[in-house]
C-alpha cells in the first residue's frame, strides 16, 4: 500500500513537469505582457529595460528551468497585472473555487445518485422519463448558457437571488467563507446549479446504466430468491456494486469542476481561481497562468491517486488480486 | 405633543436611514484597477477610481477645460519655467498636511523609469520649492501645454510614501508587494476604505475636502462608492437590470435598446476622445502579407484613397456602432484643443472611384492583404474590420481578417509586424500634439516619437510641423497644426473611420456629468 502511493508520487513528477513545459511553450502564443504592462507611452528604453527586468531577454530553456527551480521551493514571482506574490493571489482565490466545487459535487452527487437509481428501477415510469429528457438538457447546454439563463430567470424577473458575486464572506483565519452569512448562502445557489449540472446528469445516466446492468445478474436474483427486502437488495446489494465506474468519474468530475469551473465564474463574476485565470490570460499575466496550470496538474494528481485508493476500500478484488501478485 | 415630536423624531431617524442608503452608489465595469499606485498604470481602469482618491494641482472641469485644483492659479514665469501658487490649508485623508515638498516629490516620483506617466512630464526638468506654498515647475523646451499635461498628474504625500517605502511607483524585479498596490492616501473627494483586487474597492466621502465648497459639487451627494468589477457582459447588464448595482460604465451596445427600455433605467451617451482608424505599412518595399511582390502598395496614395474611398463609413455607423459613433475625417475629435472643422472632412464613399484609383495605380485585378485587428479592445473592433474587409474586397482588394486579443495583437504590431492594422487612439492631454508626436512623426529615437506609428510613415515637412508644436506656442502653433491637419487630409497616412461613442447606463435616480474621457467624477454626481 505505502509502496503503491510512493510509486504513484513519483509516476506524478514527470507528469507534472510535461505539464508545466507544456504551458510554459504555449506562452510564447498569448502575447506579450510587456506591450501591456508599458501601456500607451514608452521609449525603445524603457521597454529593453522591462524585457531584462522580467528576464524575458533569456533563452527559453533558462527561463523554463528558473521557473521550475522557483516552484519547487513556492517561489511563482509577482503577477505583472497585479503586482503581487502569485502565491498569495491563488491562496485567496483558492476558498472561493472550492467552496463552489464543493457545493456543486455535493448537489451533483446528492441528486444524481437518486435519480440514476430511479430511473435505473423503474425505466418506464413518466418521472424516469421525465428526468432523462431533463438530464440531455444539462448535457447538450452549455455551461454559460445555462448560467445566463439562471440569471435571468431569478434575479433579473424574480429577484429572488444575486447575479454574481460571492455576497458577504466571513474571515476564518486565510480562509474566506460563504457559507455563515446568508447573502453568502444565496450566492452560492445560481453558480453551483450551473456548474453541477453536467455532472449531475452524467452521473445519473451513469448509476442508470450501472444499476440495469447490475439488476440483471446473478447474485441480485440469488439475493430476491433468498427473499431479502427490495431496500436491502436495491442499496446494499445492487448499488454497492455500481460503485466503482460512479467514483472514478465522480473523482475525475471534481478535478474538472475545479479546474474547469473557469466559465461559471466568469459568468457570475466569482472571485475565483478561474475568474483570476481567465483575467491573467487577457493580460498574458505569466506568472499566473502557468503557476494555475502547474496547480490544476497536481489537483488531477492527486485525485487521481485517491480514487485509486477509493477502489481498495470499494472494491475486495482488487485487494486479493494484490495480495496474490505479493506471494 | 409628545407623540408629535416621537412621530417627527420617527421620521427623521427614517428618512436619515433611507437617505444613507441612497446615498451609496454602488458601481460597476468590466474591468479592475490593476493598482492603487498613482503613477505606475496610465489605463483608463486605473483613473477612473484613482481620481476620486488624488487630486492634480490642475483640476478638469465638466467640459474637460482646465480649472484650478491644488493650485488655484498658474503662469508661465519665464518660458522655461511654469510657477504655481497651491493651495492652503488642504491635509491628505490620514492627516499629513498638503505643501510644495509635496508636489517636489510627486512629480519626481512621475519621473522614474517604471512610471507609466511618463507622458506628462516628458518636458520636465525638475520641480523646485520656491515657497512653502509655491512651486517652480522648470521644464527642459518652453512647453506651451504643460498645464494641460500637469492636468493628469496625481499628487501624493512625500511624508507618507517615504514612510511606507513606496517612493518608486513599481518595481518589476521586487519580489515583495509594493504598499500603494493596495493602499492610497490622497486629498480628493474619496477616501479608499476598502480595497480587495478583483472584488470590491469601497470609497467614503472626505468630507474636509476643499472641493465641495466650489459650485459643481453644491448639489453632489454621495456619501460612498462601491465599485465591484463584472467582466461578463451579459451578467453586468443583469445586475443593473435586477438593481444591484446603480451605474455601469461601459454597457454592451446591443443591449443599449434593452436597456432604454426598461423602466428606472436611464442611458446617457456622449462622444469619447477616442478615434478608431486604419493604418498601413507605408515603409517596407514589399509588404509582409500581401500577393503583390517587388512593391509596395500602399505607398501609391493612389491606392490609400481607394481604400478610403471604398468604405462605406455611414453603413459601418448605422448597422456596426448602431448609431453609437460620430464619422470622421481626421483623427482627433473637437474636445481636443487645435481640432479644426475644416479640415474634418472625409472623402466621399465611391466604389467606382476606388476602382478607377486602383486601376490606375497599376492594380486593375487588385490584390491582396491581411489586416489585423482587436478583437476586445474597441467598441465592436472585430465587427469594423469585417465591414472593412468586406468593403474592401468588393473593389478588389481582397482583404483577410486576422483578429485577435488585444494581448496578441499589440505585440504583433509593436514588432511591426503587420501591413494594414485598426486603432483607436485616446487624447489624455486634450492636445493635438500627442496624437501627432505618437501616430505620424517619423520614429526617430526621441522620447515619444513615432511610439505608435506602426506603418512608419515618414513626411519631412509634417516632422518639421510637429517640432514648431513642441516649443511654440500661440499663432505660430495653432498654424502649424493646421498644416498639419491639412497634410494628413490630403497624404492618407491613415484611413479615419470614427470617434467612439460611449454609453453610461444608470438607474434613473442617480444623476452624473457624462464625461468625453470616459471618467465618471463622483464629485459631481447625485443620487436621490
Amino acid at each position: 500500500m505505502f509502496a503503491f502511493v510512493i510509486s504513484r508520487i513519483l509516476q506524478a513528477i514527470p507528469v507534472l513537469l510535461t505539464v508545466s513545459l507544456i504551458s510554459f511553450a504555449m506562452f510564447a502564443y498569448v502575447g506579450d505582457p510587456v506591450a501591456i504592462m508599458l501601456g500607451q507611452d514608452f521609449t525603445e528604453a524603457q521597454r529593453d529595460a522591462l524585457v531584462r527586468d522580467l528576464g524575458l531577454d533569456q533563452p527559453f530553456w533558462v527561463q523554463f528551468a528558473e521557473f521550475v527551480g522557483n516552484a519547487v521551493q513556492g517561489q511563482f514571482g509577482l503577477s505583472y497585472r497585479l503586482s503581487r506574490p502569485v502565491a498569495e493571489l491563488i491562496a485567496e482565490r483558492a476558498p472561493a473555487t472550492l467552496e463552489l466545487a464543493f457545493c456543486a459535487a455535493v448537489l451533483s452527487l446528492a441528486i444524481g445518485v437518486p435519480m440514476g437509481v430511479y430511473t435505473g428501477l423503474y425505466r418506464n415510469s413518466w418521472l424516469s422519463r421525465f428526468f432523462l429528457t431533463f438530464s440531455l438538457v444539462g448535457v447538450s447546454l452549455p455551461t454559460f448558457l445555462i448560467g445566463i439563463l439562471l440569471i435571468l430567470v431569478f434575479a433579473v424577473w424574480l429577484g429572488w437571488l444575486p447575479s454574481f458575486g460571492r455576497g458577504d464572506t466571513v474571515q476564518i483565519g486565510w480562509w474566506s467563507t460563504g457559507f455563515l452569512t446568508w447573502s453568502g448562502i444565496k450566492a452560492l445557489i445560481l453558480p453551483s446549479i450551473t456548474l453541477g449540472l453536467f455532472q449531475l446528469t452524467l452521473i445519473m445516466r451513469l448509476v442508470r446504466a450501472e444499476m440495469m446492468e447490475v439488476l440483471r445478474s446473478d447474485y441480485i436474483k440469488f439475493a430476491r430468491a433468498r427473499g431479502l427486502p427490495n431496500r436491502v437488495v436495491h442499496f446494499g446489494h445492487a448499488l454497492k456494486n455500481t460503485l466503482v465506474p460512479v467514483i472514478t468519474i465522480v473523482g475525475l468530475q471534481l478535478g474538472a469542476i475545479i479546474a474547469f469551473a473557469i466559465v461559471t465564474e466568469t459568468v457570475f463574476q466569482w472571485p475565483g481561481m478561474g475568474l483570476l485565470f481567465i483575467q491573467s490570460v487577457g493580460v498574458a499575466d505569466i506568472p499566473v497562468m502557468s503557476a494555475y496550470l502547474l496547480l490544476i496538474a497536481v489537483v488531477f494528481v492527486t485525485i487521481n491517486l485517491i480514487v485509486d485508493l477509493l477502489y481498495y476500500a470499494v472494491d475486495p478484488r482488487l485487494r486479493i488480486g494484490r495480495g496474490k501478485g505479493g506471494h | 405633543m409628545r407623540k408629535l415630536l416621537m412621530a417627527a423624531a420617527l421620521a427623521m431617524g427614517l428618512c436619515a436611514g433611507w437617505a444613507a442608503e441612497a446615498q451609496t452608489v454602488r458601481w460597476s465595469a468590466s474591468g479592475d484597477p490593476n493598482t492603487m499606485d498613482p503613477h505606475s498604470q496610465n489605463v483608463g481602469t486605473v483613473t477612473m477610481v484613482l481620481q476620486q482618491i488624488y487630486d492634480t494641482l490642475i483640476a478638469r472641469n465638466q467640459d474637460l477645460g482646465l480649472a484650478p485644483g491644488l493650485a488655484t492659479r498658474w503662469e508661465q514665469v519665464e518660458p522655461t519655467r511654469w510657477r504655481f501658487w497651491l493651495r492652503d490649508g488642504v491635509t491628505f485623508h490620514e492627516g499629513q498636511a498638503f505643501a510644495a515638498e509635496d508636489v517636489v516629490f510627486s512629480v519626481t516620483r512621475a519621473q522614474q523609469p517604471t512610471s507609466n506617466y511618463a507622458i506628462y512630464v516628458d518636458t520636465i526638468d525638475r520641480a523646485v520649492q520656491v515657497e512653502p506654498l509655491v512651486v517652480d515647475v522648470i521644464t527642459t523646451v518652453a512647453d506651451p501645454i504643460l498645464p494641460n499635461k500637469i492636468a493628469s498628474l496625481m499628487i501624493m504625500s512625500r511624508s507618507w510614501s517615504e514612510a511606507h517605502n513606496a517612493t518608486r511607483p513599481q518595481n518589476t524585479r521586487a519580489r515583495e508587494e509594493m504598499f500603494t498596490t493596495r493602499n492610497a492616501n490622497g486629498t480628493g473627494a474619496f477616501r479608499l476604505q476598502t480595497r480587495e483586487p478583483d472584488v470590491r474597492t469601497v470609497l467614503v466621502r472626505n468630507r474636509d475636502w476643499w472641493g465641495w465648497r466650489e459650485p459643481a459639487s453644491r448639489e453632489a451627494n454621495i456619501q460612498e462608492i462601491i465599485y465591484r468589477p463584472i467582466s461578463s457582459d451579459a451578467t453586468r447588464v443583469a445586475a443593473l437590470l435586477s438593481g444591484e448595482v446603480d451605474f455601469v460604465l461601459d454597457p454592451p451596445l446591443q443591449d443599449l435598446n434593452r436597456l432604454r427600455a426598461a423602466p428606472n433605467i436611464k442611458v446617457t451617451e456622449g462622444p469619447e476622445v477616442r478615434t478608431i482608424f486604419l493604418a498601413m505599412d507605408v515603409y517596407r518595399d514589399e509588404l509582409l502579407y500581401s500577393d503583390v511582390r517587388g512593391r509596395n502598395p500602399f505607398k501609391d496614395l493612389r491606392v490609400r484613397q481607394a481604400l478610403y474611398q471604398a468604405i462605406d463609413i455611414q453603413a459601418i455607423h448605422r448597422t456596426v456602432m448602431r448609431g453609437q459613433s460620430v464619422v470622421t475625417g481626421t483623427f482627433f475629435p473637437p474636445q481636443v484643443n487645435g481640432y479644426s472643422q475644416e479640415e474634418d472632412v472625409r472623402l466621399p464613399y465611391d466604389q467606382a472611384r476606388a476602382r478607377q484609383l486602383l486601376a490606375e495605380a497599376g492594380y486593375p485585378n487588385g490584390f491582396e492583404v491581411t489586416l489585423d485587428c482587436p478583437n476586445n479592445r474597441y467598441i465592436n473592433d472585430e465587427q469594423i474590420c469585417q465591414a472593412v474587409a468586406a468593403m474592401w474586397t468588393r473593389v478588389g482588394v481582397r482583404t483577410r481578417l486576422n483578429a485577435m486579443p488585444l494581448a496578441p495583437f499589440f505585440a504583433k504590431i509593436q514588432r511591426d509586424d503587420t501591413s494594414v492594422y485598426l486603432l483607436g487612439w485616446g487624447v489624455p492631454t486634450l492636445d493635438a500634439l500627442y496624437s501627432f508626436q505618437s501616430l505620424l512623426r517619423s520614429r526617430d529615437g526621441g522620447q515619444g516619437n513615432g511610439i505608435w506609428n506602426y506603418g512608419r510613415y515618414s513626411n519631412a515637412r509634417m516632422d518639421e510641423l510637429i517640432g514648431i508644436m513642441v516649443n511654440q506656442s500661440g499663432a505660430p502653433r495653432d498654424a502649424a497644426i493646421r498644416e498639419a491637419l491639412r497634410i494628413y487630409r490630403e497624404d492618407i497616412p491613415h484611413i479615419p473611420l470614427h470617434h467612439q461613442m460611449i454609453p453610461w447606463a444608470m438607474r434613473a435616480n442617480f444623476t452624473i456629468p457624462h464625461m468625453a474621457n470616459n471618467q465618471p467624477y463622483f464629485r459631481w454626481a447625485r443620487m436621490n
